[in-house]
């Protein structure tokens, strides 16, 4: 949608005790024995596998796409993930390593984390990022602009940046710690969906708090409005902080009980985490079996 | 715009694949006598009749328990054995020996809350999931509170004395039980008051094990007196010469008969009647927080509630939005076996009940509404009701007009500040109110013109023992909770 037809002002006010006090009422839905385990697939094949340290090594990256592909191997029904998460100058290593599988390659870009740097700076490091091999780029968003209330600029940007990815999906990092308010989520949601977004995602995992349920439902509440609004289904990542299984089902209820079954599968929606997957088979083993297993038993990357 | 050129079906699909597992709450440590007498004198006493009625779960249509029905007779015992209690004992006690058997009340409904709220569902046929959270947790609440009152009560009314009346005769309804039965009782002991009390006939058990609970706090037998059985007994409880004060909990119907039945006697009275509440929707309100508000407000305790918010006022620009999120909203709501902790509608309190909301729906039909209901499967068994919204009302719509007390709601549009005052305060009734905006002038200019008891800004159905609830017009009459609750018990004298 061109720039001209949405208006800043658009989006709706958030109320933060309403919104908190529906997230509570979630938390109570029973996810036990099939639902649970039907849950806890579906949430491993949601997950970004993520590892955005300065220190990795193409060994740690390959390993991870390995991982990627066959999370828990010799044992039957456990699904790939849906993309493999790393700093562009490991795209090329990823592809490479997940050739012939389902498994995504996704690179930040755009100076990610802090986005502090030039607009010809970060359409290069996107089509670079693009160029290497990525399906998918993770941005982020200029919070500085944003908070300022130059909202014109971040739209501009996420737009130019869309059109740099190309064929690639893009994911926006709205970097819901540093907005402060619920209201900026929404704002920041509904503007960058309109400026071009594939997807919305919360964090970095650089910052504190990163992904949390209150946010998340207002985001999924924007994206929801945005479907009516305009028919298109736009993406939803939650990133950092779900380090555990018993919480990214918390997610999927949210999701569930707000966008549908439309939203419930890795086209739509992402777990944008690294602790989380094992966490997610260890349950699933337990399910399978009754007995929980030692950490030991399930490789760290 | 481009949306106008893409015109596929553009609609949230809520029926998934991926389904929540059933989770209903354990019953097995429930124990429900066969038949349950009535508690006069610290004592479970047959009824003199020797007749007894059934209790039944209204989701399965089962019988659960039979349960005492008084006649003139028995209530004339009760009323006698809490005259005794409250000359001998009661009125000679020091408050704060009062206090303490207030707060033992209020402790072991909180150590048999599992308990009580699983029979609330049971008999009543509210989800679980609110005589948890909401139900049995405030009702001790009440009994805290008010226990903190029992020897305070000369701060309570400075400048002045007071003292006790007496007898109270106190009757309840069947939409919140235990709860109504924690509001009677509490503020009524503290006050130095002794109690007669009847629950209704649909919901009598979790009063009869209130009795059990009273008994095991070891109060002087008389103090409270609970006694079980239909209109006829409810009507000797009014009669009754012995008795210095009604408390009442109701339709508006019964409690003008009650005032007619004790007008030329001495009796004071405290009415909390029936409601037909304007939840308003302002354009600047944080619209998804508000949608969870009205559903909260009109679906809460499958909407048999006295202050439930049945007429929704939305402002113009944003209905259509409104009521595309009501939908919505809607078809996520699980409806079923109230004992499931999914569950968010339970089972409509009895097939009568049933009858009427029904009746009402096809009434609303017939005056040009368009109704809606989500596409929920509701089970075979047992008295239940979708959730159910009307658009295309209007203020002379019955539907609009009368009470329900069910899940149905009924939408109308407006466009100025002026006009939905109006429409709102125009209606018999004045109990509650909901004011949903981002402006905080609004919710001033807007609460205060609103003729009712309690509003709610920004949310709804929240509910506090230091609170005070009551009505305006024919919504009743006094008020029940807080300072003002303890005042229709007390007999003050300004020195």
């Amino acid at each position: 949608m061109k720039r001209s037809e949405y208006s800043f002002n658009d989006s709706p006010a958030i109320d933060q005790v309403g919104v908190e006090e529906r997230i509570a009422r979630f938390s109570k839905r029973s996810i036990k024995k099939e639902s649970k385990l039907t849950a806890l697939k579906m949430a491993l094949s949601m997950v970004d596998l993520t590892t955005l340290e300065a220190k990795d090594t193409p060994g740690k990256v390959k390993q991870l796409c390995a991982k990627a592909i066959l999370p828990h191997a010799g044992f039957e029904g456990i699904p790939s993930v849906a993309a493999v998460c790393v700093y562009p100058n490991f795209v090329r290593i990823a592809k490479t390593a997940l050739q012939g599988s389902s498994v995504k390659v996704a690179a930040v870009a755009t100076a990610f984390p802090s986005g502090m740097s030039t607009r010809k700076v970060k359409l290069e490091e996107t089509k670079w990022a693009v160029g290497e091999g990525a399906d998918e780029i993770d941005m982020v968003i200029s919070r500085g602009h944003f908070l300022a209330g130059e909202y014109n600029f971040v739209f501009d940007e996420i737009a130019a940046v869309k059109e740099a990815c190309g064929e690639a999906h893009l994911k926006v990092i709205l970097e819901t710690g540093e907005l402060s308010t619920l209201d900026n989520v929404r704002r920041a949601s509904d503007l960058a969906m309109h400026a071009g977004a594939d997807f919305i995602k919360t964090s970095t995992g650089k910052i504190q708090p990163a992904a949390t349920l209150p946010v998340t439902l207002v985001m999924l509440e924007a994206i929801r409005d945005f479907y009516y609004e305009t028919g298109k289904q736009i993406g939803m990542k939650p990133a950092g902080g779900i380090a555990t299984a018993k919480l990214a089902l918390n997610y999927l209820v949210v999701l569930r009980e707000t966008l549908g079954n439309d939203w419930l599968n890795s086209d739509m929606f992402r777990f944008g985490a690294s602790a989380l997957a094992n966490d997610l088979l260890m349950q699933i083993v337990k399910e399978k079996t009754g007995v929980y297993q030692s950490l030991d038993y399930f490789s760290k990357d | 715009m481009a949306k106008k050129q893409t015109k596929k079906t553009v609609a949230i699909k809520f029926n998934t694949d991926w389904q929540y597992a059933p989770a209903p709450e354990n019953k097995d440590h429930i124990r429900l006598e066969e038949k349950y007498d009535l508690f006069i004198n610290g004592k479970f006493t047959p009824p003199s009749s020797g007749k007894y009625f059934d209790t039944i779960n209204p989701a399965t249509e089962k019988k659960l328990a039979s349960v005492a029905d008084a006649n003139e007779k028995d209530v004339d015992k009760a009323v006698t054995s809490a005259r005794t209690a409250y000359d001998k004992t009661w009125s000679k006690m020091p408050a704060k020996e009062r206090a303490k058997y207030i707060y033992r009340i209020a402790r072991i409904m909180q150590e048999r809350a599992r308990e009580l709220s699983v029979i609330e569902t049971m008999d009543g046929g509210k989800a679980i999931r609110e005589s948890r959270d909401v139900d049995v947790p405030l009702a001790a609440a009440h009994f805290f509170y008010y226990a903190g009152w029992a020897d305070k009560i000369k701060y309570a009314v400075p400048g002045a004395s007071a003292r006790a009346l007496g007898v109270a005769g106190q009757i309840i309804p069947w939409n919140f039980p235990l709860l109504m039965a924690a509001w009677k009782i509490a503020p009524a002991l503290a006050a130095g008051n002794t109690v007669v009390l009847k629950p209704a006939e649909t919901t009598p058990l979790t009063a009869l094990k209130l009795a059990e609970i009273i008994r095991d706090a070891d109060l002087p037998p008389g103090v409270v007196n609970i006694i079980t059985g239909a209109g006829a007994t409810g009507s000797a409880l009014v009669n009754h010469p012995g008795i210095d004060k009604i408390a009442f909990t109701g339709s508006t119907n019964v409690g003008k008969i009650i005032q007619k039945s004790i007008a030329g006697t001495n009796k004071k009275y405290t009415l909390e009647l029936g409601g037909k509440a304007a939840n308003i929707i302002f354009e600047d309100a944080a619209i998804d927080q508000a949608v969870e508000g009205v559903v909260n407000g009109i679906f809460f305790n499958q909407g048999h509630v006295c202050c439930a918010g049945s007429r929704l006022f939305v402002q113009e620009s944003i209905a259509k939005k409104v009521i595309r999120k009501l939908k919505d909203r809607m078809e996520t709501l699980i409806v079923g076996d109230p004992l499931d902790k999914n569950t968010d509608i339970g089972a409509i309190n009895s097939k009568m009940q049933l009858d009427k909301i029904n009746k009402y729906l096809k009434i609303g039909v017939n005056e040009g509404g368009e109704m809606y209901q989500p596409s929920c499967t509701i089970p075979s068994k047992g008295f239940f009701c979708r959730p159910t919204l009307f658009t295309n009302v209007a203020q002379s719509s019955r539907i609009v007009q009368e009470e329900i007390f069910g899940p149905v709601l009924s939408i109308q549009t407006f466009r100025t500040v002026e006009e939905v005052i109006e429409k709102a305060n125009n209606i018999p009734y004045g109990l509650s109110g909901g004011v949903w905006t981002d402006k905080g002038s609004k919710i001033f200019k807007v609460t205060s013109a609103l003729r009712a008891g309690v509003i709610w800004a920004n949310t709804y159905n929240k509910f506090d023992p230091t609170s005070p609830f009551g009505g305006y017009k024919e919504s009743g009459v006094g008020r029940e909770g807080g300072l003002h609750g303890l005042m229709p018990y007390l007999e003050v004298e300004h020195n």
